[in-house]
């Protein structure tokens, strides 16, 4: 860590004087130095042909750090994830920073230095950015955004338009596992588990996929805020097919699925951050769960449901036992229940 | 997971649905007391697999649904005034009260929090000396053991600025004012496992004996739900009216002694309103005079006001099992978890909410 005269963020760090000069300078340039952020220019000049896919996205998870990541290393994770999602190969990140007065300035380093290790991982450059300051009580320690851009991959075509009746929805991975690491330690909901998030970057795994099958991935989604029940509820409306599922296929942790029994909440609403939706041509769905378990990210990946004509617009479940059960989108956040 | 895998193995459910097929003659009504188990059973769709003529209700069990609503607004006047932290469980949070939630005067600047345990609540009251802490303390026997201990533990670590909002209620005097509403449909009953975890069996005999009623105290999984059906409906047919115990791998007889003596130490039974029912004698628990000084109540002065209701909700006669959610003109449409009109479209036990989620599938 740097000598920063200050071991919390002050006003001043914002004031794009002195402070703020000599924060970026010690910081920020120098951590994520690259021949776009070396300019220090007013923005990135960037040279890109062809069809870009650009996403944004804003980050204020509580805690800041959680088991198994920080708001650091999920903003890169978040919107690299989200180009991937739309068939696009992530290049370019912007970095923003809302930070409260009074943030520790060792925690401020060890998110930066999270932020560096994973947009290394994810083969991305942090081109341009920015730093603001807000008054103590006006934020909660430190907020993120993100925007990228990335080229599209050349084989891709994702659109709710290419999804078919017999199409196959896979899920790359166990649901729920982000948000209930989360969950494990909030205050006033601690509980003891050795759960991590599973928070990554997931552009080279669909990379693989898009490689390998091209046009029969029909569409992707990361199921982040609201967990695959609400992002397949979206889906199904967007494309006008139903979507059904069995219970007795989603994968789900044991212990992530234990806290949820024990707080009451359905994991298929909880958030996720590693792991992705795809709904592909029923010839390739096998293929591509192989694919995907032979990637460490991919192990528990598994064929959840298919897309059919009837009950357009909805997301029906079939039960463990054998019932039936429409799985509506979350209405507001998940509450905890009494008993 | 133990205990739960095996509990909803479907060649077992199969199995006990073919007896139950088998063994039913005749139709019978049986109520479902607590919201968990009709969760489980709409959730599961169990609903649609059981032989047509059994009819399942859905009981009182929902400590949310059964809330007055002038307890609610007592609960969003603490988080306004008085400059403390309301703490609540989850599930109370999106029940409407007269004018709004206690989630929407979150929003406009209510410090309400959300805990699993009153006593964190105790913990955020040392952590805050200045300000005063209200635990919101709903539900039925279940919850009392902890909500009392947090008083006891309030006393003991000398805590001046912790109390509850009680709003407790009790399962068997709400059984008996259903039996003996003279449109009392129902032939049989699957009593509350978790409570009767703590209460224990002993006081169901009574009302056995007095309604010659079935009574089996019944879990919350598939095969439990499947079982406590099956053995209900076997007395019936057999014209017997017994207490039978499901839940046998939880529920002893004598309950968790313990907790009970902490619920005595602290509670006394007392006459309780019942949102969409109406008062039932002796069927709720009030901070008792040697604790009385953590009773919000007392401390902040409230005095209950009887609140007029929403005429367009009939969860009472939801809960009294006379209507099914369904038969609400207002459900799905002017009713929603986004903008309900009463309590049970909201809690995660109530029975709109579990129709609206879950069972709407079988109904298109």
């Amino acid at each position: 860590m740097p000598q920063l005269d200050f071991d919390v963020i002050t006003l001043g760090h914002g004031s794009g004087g002195l402070l703020t000069h000599r924060l970026l300078e010690a910081g920020v340039f120098k951590l994520f130095g690259n021949e776009y952020l070396d300019e220090q220019h007013d923005g990135a000049l960037l040279d890109i042909t062809g069809k870009v896919a650009f996403s944004t996205d804003s980050f204020v998870v509580s805690p800041i750090f959680f088991p198994g990541g920080n708001i650091g290393s999920l903003a890169v994770h978040g919107t690299v994830n989200d180009l991937a999602m739309c068939g696009a190969i992530p290049q370019y990140l912007s970095l923003g920073f809302i930070l409260e007065e009074g943030l520790s300035m060792a925690d401020f380093w060890e998110i930066l230095v999270s932020i560096r290790h994973a947009a290394d991982l994810s083969g991305v450059k942090i081109v341009t950015g920015d730093t603001k300051v807000v008054d103590k009580g006006k934020g909660d320690q430190v907020f993120i955004n993100t925007t990228g851009i990335g080229s599209l991959h050349p084989s891709a075509n994702i659109h709710t338009s290419r999804i078919q009746p017999g199409d196959k929805i896979i899920v790359s991975g166990e649901v729920a596992t982000h948000g209930m690491a989360i969950v494990s330690v909030r205050q006033g909901l601690e509980f003891e588990t050795d759960l991590l998030s599973d928070s990554t970057y997931l552009n080279f795994l669909v990379n693989k996929l898009l490689d390998k099958f091209g046009r029969d991935i029909h569409f992707l989604r990361d199921p982040t805020r609201g967990g695959v029940a609400t992002n397949l509820n979206e889906i199904a409306k967007k494309s006008g097919l139903g979507i059904h599922l069995q219970q007795a296929l989603i994968p789900v942790n044991e212990q992530v699925e234990g806290a949820c029994e024990m707080l009451g909440l359905d994991p298929l609403y909880v958030a996720n951050e590693g792991i992705f939706i795809a709904i592909v041509s029923p010839d390739v769905a096998e293929e591509t769960v192989e694919v995907l378990r032979q990637d460490e990210k991919g192990k528990f990946a598994a064929i959840i449901g298919e897309v059919a004509a009837t009950n357009p617009g909805q997301v029906v479940l079939s039960s463990r036992i054998g019932g039936r059960r429409v799985v509506g989108m979350l209405p507001g956040e998940q509450l905890p229940r009494i008993c | 997971m133990k205990y739960l895998t095996e509990y909803r193995n479907a060649g077992v459910v199969h199995e006990y649905l073919d007896e139950l097929h088998r063994t039913t003659t005749r139709p019978w009504t049986i109520m479902e007391i607590c919201g968990g188990q009709t969760h489980s059973l709409v959730k599961n769709g169990i609903l649609d697999l059981l032989p047509k003529v059994i009819t399942m209700v859905h009981g009182p069990g929902c400590p949310v649904c059964v809330t007055p609503l002038g307890i609610i607004n007592e609960a969003i006047y603490l988080a306004e005034n008085e400059g403390g932290i309301l703490c609540s469980f989850g599930d109370m949070l999106r029940v409407p009260g007269s004018k709004k939630s206690l989630l929407e005067a979150k929003a406009k600047g209510a410090d309400v929090r959300i805990l699993y345990s009153p006593l964190e609540a105790v913990k955020l009251a040392q952590e805050h000396p200045e300000r005063q802490v209200v635990f919101f303390a709903v539900g039925f026997e279940t919850t009392a053991p902890a909500n009392a201990l947090s008083v006891v533990q309030a006393k003991l670590l000398g805590v001046k600025n912790y109390s509850i909002l009680a709003s407790h209620v009790l399962v068997p005097p709400a059984m008996e004012a259903i039996l003996s509403d003279p449109e009392n449909v129902i032939d049989a009953f699957l009593a509350a496992g978790h409570v009767c975890t703590i209460m224990g069996t002993e006081e169901y005999f009574p009302v056995v004996e007095k309604y010659q009623v079935p009574i089996v105290i019944t879990g919350f999984e598939p095969v439990d739900l499947l079982q406590g059906i099956l053995m209900a409906v076997r007395q019936l047919e057999k014209g017997e009216a017994k207490l039978e115990n499901q839940y046998a791998r939880v529920v002893q007889r004598e309950g968790n002694l313990l907790a009970q003596q902490t619920i005595g130490k602290v509670f006394e039974v007392a006459d309780r309103d019942w949102r969409g029912i109406g008062t039932i004698p002796m069927s709720g628990y009030e901070v008792n005079e040697s604790y009385a000084e953590f009773d919000a109540r007392r401390r902040f002065n409230l005095h209950l006001q009887a609140v007029a209701e929403n005429k367009e909700c009939i969860a009472g006669t939801i809960m009294k099992g006379l209507q099914k959610p369904f038969d609400c003109p207002n459900f799905g449409t002017k009713c929603t978890p986004e903008h309900p009109l009463g309590a049970p479209m909201v809690s995660s036990e109530g029975a709109c909410a579990a129709y609206f989620h879950f069972a709407r599938a079988a109904a298109t």
